[in-house]
């Protein structure tokens, strides 16, 4: 599996597109940090960014990186290898080497910038942490969706599906829901739902340690008083875990029943 | 040195030549002299003044004891040393100075200084440890009934009530520091306590940690300024029924709440700085039931609310600068006839939120820093007007829940569509002439200078 892994990996750091993600968020980084001397406003602005684009490049480039390795995977197939390792291995190359991009495109400039002088550093590890775990979460249902669809249409069209479903749909059901509801005691609905949306979750977990708490009042307390004890914080990255093992283990299912 | 000291009025509070001596001698009284011998007379208390001095080796050993053979215009000199007599009556006009901080100590046990003679000046005492009572208004200094009086150059700690005036008027409180050890607000006082007096000035005092910074009850024609008020459990400055006053470039900082003026008319609040009031029911300024106010030129940062405003009617907002809020400003129900113009409002979570249905309040000539319009006749006023009730503050106002959504891409696409075709956002909430660059107002300047 490793071996897979680090030809994954290593196949994937000489390609162009790693370079190019990268090189967006080194330069979208330093731009920001050049532009305004607020570090808390930095790290608003990147998560805005991070929130939005690691799903979305994460799910492209996983069903992209597997449909275009198709036919050196038929060829390791064909060898004496685990089918698991060939296709874990592969998830674990693409999943790594984004988060690589990520962690070198954001971590360099806030390095230059001299983030450990600051009090800064916990959010930006939050959000480091957050952004690692989308890149993990998203491809690995990326891998999922291209495993079951064979046509590439599809498993492309499922792939944005999915990303739109858990980037803006779910926020609207949920805000009809909250507004339907008003009437009710919903917090503890509020927070069941939105931890179990993995965007919502990274979301808040960053808004609570910038202390924009104050300004949701009671539903603000209510998420505080769990996420903000290490309790809470356990809990969420326990979630975020999970999110990243349900999709991986059900592409070991698939991959060992698959008929190629 | 035996000088005459009039009392009766602080523009003239030493008069070198003695109209007493001078009276039979000349025939034709001056105008000037005349006017003081009718106030002397008037007054009937005319003195030359003594020198007591009170220390360990002295003729006086207490401040009680030299306070008590003390005559009308004498000074008592209290020099360094540590005085613990228990609560000290001030019924004489005198001048009561400390030399070499010396130490009044209530030992928890009783309030201190109690002034209750007109024309009193209290200087350079260090007053500590009032100690807390639940049935009586204990103070470090308490004036009762009194005019004229002086409080200056005082430093008061660990004091329930700092400095409390009652039922006094014409009196200056300058210059005192006063640190508060509040940890509750039901066991703890305010700092400086005003309470039914007329034409009091507080200046350039430091607060801290107590419950209120500066609490003013039926307080008119009063001057608050250059204090600078932080870390108070509840407010740093409080107006309650108080009327025709002003405060002027103090300082609130990382108090429970900044500012609340309550049921009061006609207050005008210039040059001051909001900053730090963070929490959940934190903010910079609260004004509820108030008339004909008059703000202008402030600074509110960081503020969890910068101005909470509830039935409050004809004020002006200008040239404020409102930094990195949650909300700039929060209107609630009833409040007609505000003029919000020429302010900054710059980085902030929401800029405004207004739940009344009617709406006559005008928000013309600000700059938002959110505002992205296009400016074709180069006059400096933006073309198309901007709304700065977002369709995601109206949800919130509907639902506090929907916070949670905040600044998710589901709240930005949606706000998108609102301001391209406006629905629910309230119509009359726009402003019409929107400035393309941000206007230069001084509060900035002073706000940078006093962070």
């Amino acid at each position: 599996m490793f071996k897979i892994l680090k030809y994954s990996f290593f196949d994937l750091v000489r390609s162009r597109w790693t370079y190019i993600y990268c090189a967006f968020y080194f330069l979208f980084t330093l731009s920001l940090l050049w532009l305004s001397n607020d570090l808390s406003k930095v790290t608003i602005s990147l998560m805005n960014v991070i929130l939005v684009l690691v799903p979305l490049i994460a799910t492209m480039f996983g069903i992209m990186y597997y449909y275009n390795s198709r036919e050196f995977t038929e060829l390791l197939l064909a060898q004496p290898i685990k089918r698991t390792s060939i296709f874990i291995g592969q998830y674990f190359g693409v999943a790594l080497s984004l988060s690589g991009s990520l962690l070198v495109g954001v971590g360099v400039p806030f390095l230059l910038y001299g983030i450990f002088g600051s009090g800064q550093i916990w959010n930006f590890l939050t959000l480091l942490m957050v952004g690692v775990f989308l890149s993990f979460i998203f491809s690995a249902i990326a891998f999922f969706i291209a495993l079951k669809n064979e046509n590439r249409i599809k498993g492309f069209g499922l792939g944005i599906l999915v990303w739109l479903f858990l980037a803006v749909i779910y926020d609207g059901i949920f805000l009809l829901l909250l507004a339907v509801f008003s009437d009710y005691p919903i917090e503890g609905f509020a927070m069941g739902a939105s931890m179990f949306n993995p965007i919502d979750l990274s979301r808040i977990l960053i808004l609570l340690k910038l202390d924009i708490s104050a300004l949701m009042g009671y539903t603000g307390a209510v998420f505080q008083k769990f996420l903000g004890t290490s309790m809470g914080m356990v809990a969420s990255i326990t979630i975020l875990f999970a999110w990243v093992a349900l999709p991986v283990w059900r592409i070991k299912r698939v991959a060992l029943r698959k008929d190629f | 040195m035996k000088y005459l000291q009039n009392f009766s009025n602080l523009a003239y509070p030493l008069v070198r030549n003695n109209p007493l001596r001078s009276w039979p001698k000349t025939k034709n009284i001056s105008s000037r002299n005349f006017f003081i011998v009718l106030i002397i007379s008037f007054l009937g208390c005319s003195v030359f003044a003594d020198t007591l001095e009170v220390c360990s080796s002295c003729e006086y050993t207490s401040v009680s004891e030299a306070i008590a053979k003390a005559k009308d215009g004498d000074e008592v000199l209290v020099k360094g040393g540590v005085y613990s007599e228990g609560n000290i009556l001030v019924d004489k006009s005198i001048l009561l100075k400390g030399i070499d901080d010396p130490i009044l100590d209530g030992k928890d046990q009783s309030g201190l200084l109690t002034i209750t003679a007109n024309g009193v000046t209290i200087e350079g005492f260090v007053i500590q440890n009032v100690g807390t009572s639940y049935l009586k208004d204990r103070a470090g200094i308490k004036v009762d009934k009194a005019k004229n009086f002086i409080i200056r150059n005082n430093r008061l700690l660990n004091t329930f009530f700092g400095i409390y005036l009652a039922n006094s008027s014409d009196g200056l409180v300058a210059n005192n520091k006063l640190v508060g050890q509040a940890v509750e607000e039901m066991s703890s006082a305010n700092a400086i306590h005003i309470w039914y007096c007329k034409r009091i000035t507080v200046e350039d005092n430091l607060v801290r940690q107590h419950r209120d910074g500066i609490y003013l009850e039926f307080v008119d024609n009063s001057l608050i300024r250059r204090n600078t008020s932080e870390d108070n459990l509840r407010y740093g400055l409080h107006f309650m029924f108080s009327n025709n006053d002003n405060y002027f470039h103090n300082v609130f900082r990382r108090n429970g709440a900044g500012v609340a003026v309550m049921f009061s008319k006609k207050i005008n609040m210039w040059n001051n700085v909001f900053e730090y009031n963070w929490g959940k029911a934190s903010y910079g300024l609260l004004l509820k039931e108030i008339y004909d106010a008059d703000i202008k030129n402030n600074a509110f940062r960081e503020n969890t609310i910068g101005i909470l405003v509830e039935g409050s009617t004809r004020i002006n907002y200008l040239q404020n600068d409102f930094i990195s809020n949650g909300w700039a400003i929060k209107i609630s129900g009833g409040c007609l006839d505000n003029v919000i113009s020429e302010n900054n409002f710059l980085s902030n979570t929401f800029e405004l939120s207004l739940k009344a249905s009617v709406n006559n309040n005008t928000f013309d000539g600000n700059f938002w820093s959110d505002y992205n319009g296009y400016d074709l006749d180069r006059d400096g006023i933006g073309d198309v007007p901007y709304r700065p009730v977002k369709l995601f503050n109206y949800i919130v106002n509907q639902t506090p829940e929907a916070m949670v959504l905040l600044r998710s891409l589901f709240v930005d696409i949606i706000n998108f569509s609102e301001k391209v075709s406006p629905v629910f956002t309230p119509e009359n909430v726009i402003d019409n002439q929107p400035a393309m660059k941000q206007i230069d107002n001084t509060s900035e300047s002073l706000s940078l200078k006093t962070h």
